[in-house]
Formats: structure tokens, sequence, C-alpha cells
């Protein structure tokens, strides 16, 4: 409906000359040659990527494809958040898309229809390599459509080792001793908890880094989660997530103005062990290392614990990916830039610009020996197979308002069974407006 | 003359400005009244009746945001007419300083509100803001302005009211000077003081300019959600959402049907109450 | 009401204060106006003072956020990072901006004039379903993904042409409402003289009117400049695209979900804030007395 052809009734409404010279100006935009066997002209292959990733890496990546091949990739930037989810929408909605799109996985990329604006990448030779929950991710109707973008990241508590051997505390494994160890931490006048909720999606956290423990309590949740049989509210092992967030705030183990202080102000209490713990993604050590580089060895990571000990696992965060149009007219040239960016030598390159903050979801490929301390924490319980995907990259279910309710949650405004039934009522509403079956 | 006048003064003049106002203003806002009642991807629609409505009606922060967006739109718009008149009879005397205080007080009205909510969200930070360290100074325990559900809304409405106060008082100072002098000398002759001339000739004879004060203030105040964007984005939780915010969610949400329902929503209630403020001003004005 | 002076407009004083001595009231005035002063400076210097000062700190300096005086100047170093940022956007997004705001101020001002002089002029039976029109536009919130399809359909998504008309078609009702007010201090026997000299209807209008307006003009330049050119919204739904930014968009270069450049972020508002005051210093007289007669009747 949008892709109609265009009625002619600009001139009507713009024959001024004035108006005229300046559509003339406007329409500068160059229309690259692509295919026809002209292997002389440099191929250029358009990139959509948002203003929250590091570049580094990727135009790292990209400045030695370009030497190798003849065949230029231009990075466009656009907003991140569900605001660049949108505009990726509205863009693949007119017709507008670049050729390559850099999409979260998950309900993000389930929410633009990858089947009909994608390339299936399912028989590409180079996605053999790639990890089947990464490629479980980014599939639909059982096709892969894209490559992983960056490290794989973990949701879990990054927390300052100087603290914890300053005050002689051990890494907890259950949610009973992290509270134990907050008491402790709040006794010896630090920050037990460092909440940063003026960047309202800090605030989901601990909610979201909970679903290994969901997922061990209640194997099939995801499914029925988005088959709408379990809802939140009334799964006590979900519910145990917004309770997790509720217990934080009502002991006080938040710094007193986590209302007022945002991310960054957050990352600089945990590198200057003003604050113990921060409940975070571990994408938040590469922005750690650009600010404190010198800091690095005191911060360690665990997962989320249970309540029970031998239940220990972390959630991890499947990385944004990387897409093709199904409408461009550089599909061969862009998929040997994919090729080459999950090669070793892409991974090679990627990580001596921006160090990794987690294992690669790649098979074959190795991390340098110089990881931060907290990454090799992260390792253990990717060697001991203890992690489960978030529940994002698990179903295409994900209300809007989450950050808004965890912050109700966390600052006291509503209780965890409130939150979480307003929640479910978020998520009906997103549902429906997905046109999922089931709801 | 009344043929000449027809001629001379021909409808044609409107149509340029007809034209652009019909197809970029008007036909948007005629669609989404269709719009509003389907199941919209931009790439395709499924009509769905009044679904739309009644998923926008019950969605949770509705309540709070329509008691917000009335609560703002008072209270800016009075602030404004009230600071406004105040400042516009000030600024109207023979002063020496006159010039230097109305470009100060006009000057934030030139400012992008959103450079002006990120400056104002670092200065009403709870410890580190200069408002609470200036209220420290003089003793007093300033508020978390925007942390505190109770006062986060009415910290930006005073924003609001501080960015757009200038505008209200230009707009008095404009009434206030079309005032003949004439009456000043005649309440002279009676005798009158400042007083007089405030009560009884200012205020009566400004009417036009406070009337389009509250006209203009109050219907911005029911649509605008920028500022509260910028430093809130309706928070916390849900503390601070106007309808007109709640709106933007869905957008971004990508939820574009009820969306447009939720913008037939607000029009519906804007105009349900900004016509009959209206044509009430209006009239009494004729009376006058 | 009463005839208005049409150029400039001499503050006049209305209050008088007759019964005070002069010595006392001369105490009283200077009393008055310093309180005034020192209130103005609190309330509206404080925050320019706080933008300012962050603007010429370094980033870990601006990062406290306060308002103490920077330990060492770094505002040309701030000024060309900021410049230089994303490959000069700034730069891009000035242009766009100053065109977009430019063009609508033009097409506004002719629409606009023609508009208010005909519907004051030219009272009918359909006068008031115009006035509903207006008010209509005034009131009613714009419609965001249909304005976008209607774009798309015409082939104006994402061109300057397109946000020019979007913002020329939000603008006008004010626009005429300002117009059609200060018709009122032109009388009607101009017009007939005009006529009678042999003025046909467009010159009538174009040589006649048109620039016995430029009062009213004055404050909708001011008015409608300010207005496009701190447009955030409307440039983010109907003009996106990365060479398509727009100056307000700037503001979000050092802002990002992760980590915030204050001194930058201050620096960029600083810079962009330059072209309204600019306006703002050639007209800050000429806007009172356009809106003298004009919004105000």
């Amino acid at each position: 409906m949008f892709n109609t052809q265009r009625k002619k009734l600009v001139p009507l409404l713009l024959s001024s000359a004035l108006m005229a010279g300046i559509i003339a100006g406007c329409n500068s935009k160059e229309e690259t040659t692509s295919g026809g066997g002209k292997s002389s002209e440099t191929e250029t292959v358009t990139f959509l990527i948002d203003n929250q990733t590091q570049l580094d890496g990727i135009q790292g990546i990209i400045d030695e494809f370009e030497k190798k091949n003849n065949i230029k990739v231009e990075i466009e930037t656009r907003p991140g958040g569900s605001e660049g989810d949108n505009i990726i929408k509205t863009r693949l909605a007119t017709g507008d898309m670049t050729d390559l799109a850099w999409i979260n996985s998950g309900s993000s990329l389930q929410a633009v229809n990858p089947e009909q604006n994608f390339v299936d990448l399912s028989n590409e030779p180079f996605m053999e390599t790639i990890m089947d929950d990464y490629k479980a991710a980014v599939s639909a109707n059982g096709k892969v459509f894209g490559i992983p973008g960056t490290p794989t990241n973990a949701g879990g508590w990054l927390y300052n080792k100087k603290v914890y051997s300053d005050l002689g505390l051990s890494v907890p494994k259950t949610w009973d001793e992290l509270m134990a160890n907050n008491e402790k931490i709040k006794q010896a006048g630090k920050t037990a908890v460092i909440g940063t909720f003026k960047d309202t999606w800090t605030s989901q956290v601990i909610v979201l880094a909970d679903n290994y423990n969901v997922l061990q309590e209640n194997p099939t949740f995801a499914e029925d989660f988005t088959a709408n049989k379990a809802k939140i509210a009334t799964t006590p092992a979900a519910l145990r997530s917004f309770e997790k967030l509720e217990e934080v705030f009502k002991a006080g183990y938040m710094n007193k103005e986590f209302l007022a202080t945002g991310y960054d102000a957050g990352l600089k209490m945990l590198a200057d062990g003003e604050g113990a713990h921060y409940p975070m993604i571990t994408f938040a050590l590469a922005n750690l290392a650009t600010t404190f580089p010198d800091k690095m060895q005191d911060i360690g990571v665990f997962a989320q614990p249970s309540d029970s000990a031998d239940k220990n696992g972390l959630t991890v965060w499947m990385p944004a990916g990387i897409f093709i149009n199904k409408n461009s007219e550089h599909i061969d040239a862009a998929k040997k830039f994919l090729e080459f960016y999950v090669s070793q030598e892409g991974v090679t390159i990627y990580s001596s610009k921006i160090p990794p903050t987690g294992p690669f979801a790649i098979e074959g490929v190795e991390l340098p020996d110089d990881v931060y301390p907290a990454v090799k924490d992260m390792i253990q319980y990717f060697d001991a197979g203890n992690n489960a995907p978030a529940l994002e990259f698990l179903s295409p279910v994900k209300g809007p308002s989450l950050e808004q309710i965890t912050t109700q949650v966390g600052s006291g405004i509503s209780s965890a069974k409130e939150g979480a039934e307003l929640y479910d009522k978020d998520v009906e509403k997103q549902a429906k407006q997905l046109g999922l079956e089931g709801w | 003359m009344n043929k000449l006048a027809n001629k001379t003064y021909t409808y044609y003049f409107l149509l340029p400005a007809g034209i652009v106002y019909f197809v970029f203003f008007l036909l948007p806002t005629i669609m989404s009244l269709f719009f509003s009642m389907t199941w919209w991807t931009l790439t395709d629609w499924e009509f769905i009746g009044l679904e739309n409505f009644k998923t926008f009606l019950s969605e949770p922060s509705l309540n709070i945001g329509f008691k917000n967006t009335l609560i703002y739109a008072v209270l800016t718009s009075g602030l404004k007419v009230i600071l406004g008149l105040l400042l516009g009879v000030y600024l109207s005397s023979k002063l020496k300083t006159v010039g230097f205080i109305r470009s100060m007080i006009f000057f934030p009205t030139l400012l992008s509100t959103i450079a002006v909510g990120i400056a104002f969200t670092m200065m009403m930070h709870p410890s580190q803001g200069i408002i609470n360290i200036v209220l420290q100074g003089l003793g007093i325990a300033g508020p978390d302005w925007l942390g505190d559900t109770d006062i986060a809304l009415l910290s930006v409405a005073l924003v609001d009211v501080w960015k757009g106060v200038g505008m209200a008082t230009v707009i008095f100072i404009a009434g206030i000077m079309s005032i003949p002098q004439d009456y000043y000398e005649a309440l002279k002759i009676d005798g009158g003081n400042a007083w007089h001339n405030f009560k009884s000739i200012i205020i009566p004879l400004s009417r036009p300019a406070m009337n389009t004060v509250i006209i203009l203030s109050f219907i911005g105040g029911l649509r605008s959600f920028d500022l509260i964007w910028t430093m809130t984005k309706g928070g916390p939780g849900f503390s601070t959402d106007l309808i007109a915010s709640i709106i933007y969610k869905q957008y971004q949400a990508g939820f574009f049907g009820l969306s447009t329902a939720g913008n037939v929503i607000l029009f519906i209630l804007v105009s349900a109450l900004a016509f009959p403020l209206y044509s009430y001003l209006n009239k009494k004005e004729v009376d006058l | 009401m009463s005839k208005v002076v049409l150029g400039d407009l001499e503050t006049k004083p209305i209050i008088n204060r007759k019964n005070k001595t002069k010595i006392g009231k001369k105490l009283w005035n200077i009393f008055i106006e310093s309180f005034g002063v020192v209130a103005t400076l609190a309330i509206f210097g404080i925050p320019f003072y706080f933008v300012i000062i962050n603007a010429f700190k370094n980033t870990q300096e601006s990062s406290l956020l306060n308002m103490n005086w920077p330990s060492s100047f770094h505002l040309m170093e701030n000024i060309q990072e900021v410049i230089t940022a994303r490959d000069g956007m700034i730069i891009r997004a000035f242009f766009n901006s100053v065109m977009i705001t430019g063009l609508s101020i033009i097409l506004l001002i002719v629409l606009g004039a023609a508009a208010g002089y005909v519907l004051q002029r030219k009272v009918t039976k359909v006068t008031p379903f115009f006035n509903f029109l207006i008010l209509a536009g005034l009131i009613i919130p714009p419609a965001v993904v249909p304005t976008i399809w209607v774009l798309q359909e015409i082939g104006l998504f994402k061109t300057l042409p397109g946000i020019v008309l979007i913002e020329v078609a939000l603008n006008l009702p004010f626009t005429i409402i300002l117009y059609r007010g200060f018709m009122v201090t032109i009388p009607r026997s101009l017009d007939e003289m005009a006529l009678i000299d042999g003025c046909g209807r467009f010159r009538l209008f174009f040589n006649i009117i048109l620039p016995l307006l430029k009062p009213v003009s004055a404050t909708v330049i001011v008015l409608t400049a300010v207005s496009v050119y701190n447009d955030f919204v409307n440039p983010l739904y109907f003009f996106p695209g990365a060479e398509n930014a727009t100056l307000q968009l700037t503001l979000y270069n050092f802002m990002s979900m992760y980590i915030t450049k204050w001194n930058l972020l201050f620096t960029n508002v600083l810079l962009i804030s330059i072209p309204p005051l600019i306006l703002f210093i050639i007209f800050n007289k000429k806007i009172v007395a356009g809106m003298t007669a004009g919004s105000v009747k």
C-alpha cells in the first residue's frame, strides 16, 4: 500500500521556481550501479547501525574488507532503543532500508517480520560456524537470517572485587547469600546495589537476568509464555524475578538517589568502589574500559543467584545481528561482507579494536588471553554449560512498558505482584498488536 | 461597494494556504479517523472496529495520563496568565531596566525545549543540582524534584512556565500598550492611583490579550509533551505520563493503529475543552 | 479598539506615582529596578550561566555538573569537537535547519498574509466555517502516521519540500490569526483609494497591503522561526535519515543511552542557540509592535 506509485501532485504544489530548484538539489543521492558484470566499478553497500553501538570494531572489519574487495561499506546511524526499532519498521515499510541492517536479535527482530524483509542465510556455508543458540534468536519458521555483530553478553551482577576482598565477602551462590553480602556492604557504609533508574532501561536488569533461574524451575516457560498459556503474575518462578527487585528496594540497599542517578554515574560508582554491586548487562564492560581503563582488574561478574545453591547459571544476551535487506541490489556483496565478518580474521580485527566483553557466538574462534577478569568470570559459566538466553531471545513477546513497570517496582510505587500483573497486561497488548496466535 | 468588495477580496487568495493546510493537515487528520479503527503495520491493515479505542482506554497509565494532562494544562496556563500579566504591567512602565529584563524573560522562548529540558534536569538533581544546593544554603532541604512522584509533574510544569512566560508577557505588553492613553488621563482626573489603573483599566482592557494567552497556553498545555519527554520520559514509572506521551509510546512501540486511536481521543478531549472555552471567552469579550 | 501606532512603539508610562516626593520616588524606582534585575538574573540568568560555564569545561569536570569556575578552559576544543563530530554532521544540520526555517517563513508570510487579509476583509456566511478550521488547526494534534502516509503517496516523504510544507501547514493557523488581527488596523478606505487609482486586486494586496503588514510580519518571522527551528518532533517523523539531520538532532550526538559528554552537549546547546539569538537581537523591539494589533486584535 505504501509502495504504490507516487502520484504527481507535487508539481502542482510546488510550481514556484524556488521550490523546483530545491527538489533538484535534493535528489543528489548517488545511484551506484550494481552487478552487470562491470567489476571495475566499486560497489557500495549501505549499512544502518544504531548510535549506541561502539563502531570501532565494525569499522576495523570494514576497512580491511574494503582493502581486499572492490566493495565499499557505508555506515549510516540511527537512534537506538524502541525509537530505533520504529525507524527500522518505517524504513522497511517504505522500501527505504539500507542493504545491511543492524537489529537486536530476538523479539526486536521478530517485530519486523524477518521472513518478508531479510535474505534467508540458512544455506550459506559461513553460517555453519554460528552457534545454535544464536541461530535460534535470529530465526523465523526454521530459516536463519543473521550473523552475530558483537560478542555475546550476559546479564548479571557486576561487582567490585576490591570491595569484596576488603570486606571478606565471597561470591554468593544463593539469593539469600547475596542479600547477606548486601547487608554487610551496607553496614560498611557503602552502596550495596547501584541503582541508576534515571536511565529507565537499567531498572529491568534484575528481572530479565533472572531468566536462567526461571527456566530451571519451569523449563517450558518461554513457549508457554509465547502461547499465552503462562502468565508472569501466576507463575511463581517468574513472579520471583519481580520479587527480587522488590526485596532489593525494601531492604534499602540501593543508593539514596537512584532515581536521579544515570548509567554513567553508576559505572563510576562501581569503578571507584563506592558501590559494590551493579546489576547490569556485560556490554557495560566496554564503557567501563573506555572511562576507567585502570580499574578493569577490579571488576568481576556473577550470575544472579537462585534460591538454591545447586542451580546457578548465567542469563545470556544474544548479540545484535546483521541482516541483509531482501530488496537490496547488492545481496552478493553483502553476503561476502558477512562471510568476512564472522571469519577468524574478522573476529581478530574486531577484538583488536574493542577488547571482547564476552565469548563470540561463533564456534572455533578463540578469545585473546588477556581478556578482562569479568569476561573470565563469564566464560566459566559458558564452559560449564550453565547458561540460558534471556526471555526476549526465546519469545517474540516483550511488553514495551517493562522499564516503567520495573521502575515502579524498584522504587516501591507498586508491589512485585502488581508490577507483574501490569506487565502481563502490557504483554497482552503487544502480542495482540503483533498478531500472535493464541492471544 | 459590496459587489466590488466581493470581487476585490476574492477567496482565490485563500487557495494556496487552503491547499497546503488541507493536504498536509486536514487530510491526515481525517484519515486518522479511519486508521484508528484498523490494525495497521504500515504495509498492510485490517479493519478492527473500535478495538483500538478499547485497548487505549484500558491502558493502565491512562487514568494518570488524563489527570496529569488536565493538571499540567491548567497549572501552566494559569501561571502564565498571572505571571504574564504582572510582568506585563511591570515591563510596560518607564523603568530604565525594562529592556534588559524583557529580553532576559523572553529569551528562553527562543531556546529549544530539549536544551532547556536537559539543563533543568541537571539543575534539579536532588543533591548535586544547583537548585537544591542554593536551597540548602538557605537552610531548606530541597525535594527530589523529578524523582518524587508527588511533585515531578509540578517541577516540569514550572520549567514549562519558565520557558513560556516570556511569550505571555509580550502578548500582555502588547495588549497593555494598545490601551489608549486617554483612559489613564481620565482616571487621573478622577484621582485614581496605580491600583485603580490596574483594576479598572488594565485588567478589563487587556482582556483580548488575556484570552489569547489563556487559549494558546491551555491548548499548548493539553497537547505538549516534549518537555515531559526530555525531563522524565513520563516517569518515575508512569507518574508523569500525559496523554500525548502515552500516545507517543504506542507509536514508538510500533502500534500505529493504536497510537492513531489515542490521537483521536486526545483530539476529542482537547476539542471538548477548548471550543467551549474559546466561545465562552469570546462572549465575555463582546460583553465588555 | 483604538488606533494603533504602526511603527516603533515607545514604552508609555502607565503607573503614576504623583503622590510621592521626587526623592522618595527616585529611591523607590531604584529599589524596584534593582529588585527586578536581581530576580531576573537569579531566575533566568543562572540557567544560562550553568550551560555556558559547563561548555567551557573538559569532560571530567563537566560530568560533575556543578557551577564551579572551570580549572582550565576548553571552549575552543569543545567547539572543534562538536563541529567535527560524526563527519561534520552539525554543518549539514545547520544547512538543513536554515533551509527549512527560511523557506517555511517565506511561505508562511505569503500564504498567511493573503489568507488573513481576505478573511478579515470579507465576511460572509462561510466565515464561521473558516474560523472553525483555523481554531481546529490550533487545537488538533497532528496525526503522525497518516501524515507520513500522505507524504509517501505524493513522494515528499524524507524531502526538504515535504518537511517545509508540513511546518507551513502546522503553523498556518496562528500566522493567519496574527495577520487577520493586524488587518483591522489598516483602514478599508485605503483599499478603496487604491482601487480608484486603478490598482488591480493582486497589486492592491502585494503593493499596498503586504508592505503595511511589515510590523506583524516581523512578529511572524520571529515566532515561526523559533517554532520551526526548534522543532524536534516533526523532522524526526517526517524528515528522517542521516543526511537529513537538523540542528536539534545534533544534541543527541553527545547524549547516548550510555555515556553523556556534558561539556560537548552544552557547547552544542550554545552553538545552536546562536541563530535564534541573532534573530532576537535584530527583531527584539519589533516583536511587541507587531503583536500590539495582531494577536490581541
